[in-house]
């Protein structure tokens, strides 16, 4: 018998109520969400012409049907974590059948409930620093004069983009310091591309942040605060997102972490 | 839109406004690693994200101003990035020799007994 395939966003405690309304999973309908043994996995049925082994690899390598997955995938955890706490799983997690979805759930039983003691009332905020590219000299109306001139140009140009870089470095620095004083961990990500983000400046410092629900206002505003003392440096803070940064917790997934050599 | 026990936010990060770059790092490297029933080779995966790194750009000249905290990081630095690169190299080969070897017997097979692998 053909199991239909389902797509398994995050877990969760079972809940009063259901998802809030409008969030469409995959399917185009609202998640379900599959009881088994005090855990519950919201999941969608999804096509096994997109999600079976062979179109799902080829799939991935498609940036516009990741991008359109991925904001799928993000909208249901978002939904659920507005209602309660939930633990995101990676992209393109996929069982057949809910039978499947219930021998997921058992086999992960020892790092979900964990994970929900751990993150539940807690929420991560990502913080995010940018070197404003100090604004190019307005177009240089008059050609340079003469060689020695094109050099004086093109080295203060220099000067001033590294000056705000050393800033946003020093700013980052501080504002981590505090950041970590108010918030319960820390991960730092790596920098992003302006190309794959569309922001403007240079990404110098991405760091999430686990902050208890409740004290996610004065965090924000905190962040926002120190953020807004240099010119050139921005700060841009993201969330509530769900606890995606800290739900692997130390042993994410021993294998393969390391490279299938298990060397470092 | 006003869901009980939601903190009013105006940084909405449900999906719409916030930035695919934001969403790919959690979605994709983030969360909870575990095995469905679809199993996709890791590496699949990891060679998509690593191509998505690639295109992350200002590592050098932020090293170059001391800024270098995710070096700890291993799919950073540059060691296990050369290393990265060299496996990919090296699977890239190990995959035409193995395309060039069918090429082979499937002409080998055309005078030969038809071999099934």
């Amino acid at each position: 018998m053909n199991e239909a395939l389902w797509y398994v966003y995050a877990v969760v405690r079972p809940f009063e109520g259901a998802p809030p309304d409008g969030v469409r999973g995959l399917d185009g309908g609202p998640p379900r969400l599959i009881v088994h043994r005090g855990l519950c996995a919201a999941a969608s049925p999804v096509p096994a012409g997109e999600f079976d082994a062979a179109p799902l690899r080829a799939h991935l390598e498609d940036l516009d049907w990741l991008a359109a997955t991925a904001r799928a995938h993000q909208a249901v955890v978002a939904a659920l974590s507005s209602v309660t706490c939930a633990i995101p799983l990676r992209l393109a997690t996929v069982c057949r059948g809910t039978g499947g979805v219930r021998r997921l759930l058992d086999s992960g039983r020892a790092r979900f409930v964990p994970a929900l003691e751990r993150l539940d009332g807690r929420v991560e905020w990502g913080v995010k620093v940018y070197a404003e590219a100090s604004a190019p000299e307005p177009a240089p109306r008059a050609k340079p004069a003469s060689g020695r001139e094109y050099l004086r140009r093109r080295l203060g140009q220099r000067q001033a983009r590294e000056d705000t870089w050393r800033q946003a470095g020093a700013l980052s620095r501080s504002l981590r310091r505090t950041l970590s004083g108010h918030a319960e961990a820390e991960r730092l990500h790596r920098p992003q591309s302006a190309r794959i983000s569309g922001q403007a400046g240079e990404n110098v410092l991405n760091a999430a942040y686990l902050v208890p629900r409740e004290r996610s206002a004065e965090f924000v505003a905190l962040a926002e605060r120190h953020g807004s003392r240099v010119a050139g440096v921005r700060v841009e803070v993201t969330g509530p997102w769900a606890p995606y940064s800290f739900a692997g917790g130390v042993d994410a997934d021993g294998g393969g972490a390391d490279g299938p050599d298990g060397s470092r | 839109m006003t869901v009980p026990g939601r903190l009013s936010d105006p940084y909405a990060s449900d999906g719409g406004s916030a930035n695919l770059a934001d969403i790919l790092e959690r979605v994709l490297d983030k969360g909870i690693v575990i095995a469905g029933d679809i199993r996709i080779n890791l590496l699949d995966i990891e060679l998509l994200t690593i191509k998505l790194r690639l295109i992350v750009a200002s590592l050098d000249k932020a090293k170059e101003m001391g800024i270098d905290w995710w070096e700890d990081d291993p799919a950073l630095s540059g060691a296990a990035r050369r290393r990265e690169l060299s496996r990919e190299n090296e699977q890239l080969q190990a995959r035409i020799a193995e395309l060039e070897s069918r090429h082979d017997d499937s002409r080998d097979a055309h005078a030969e007994v038809v071999r099934d692998e």
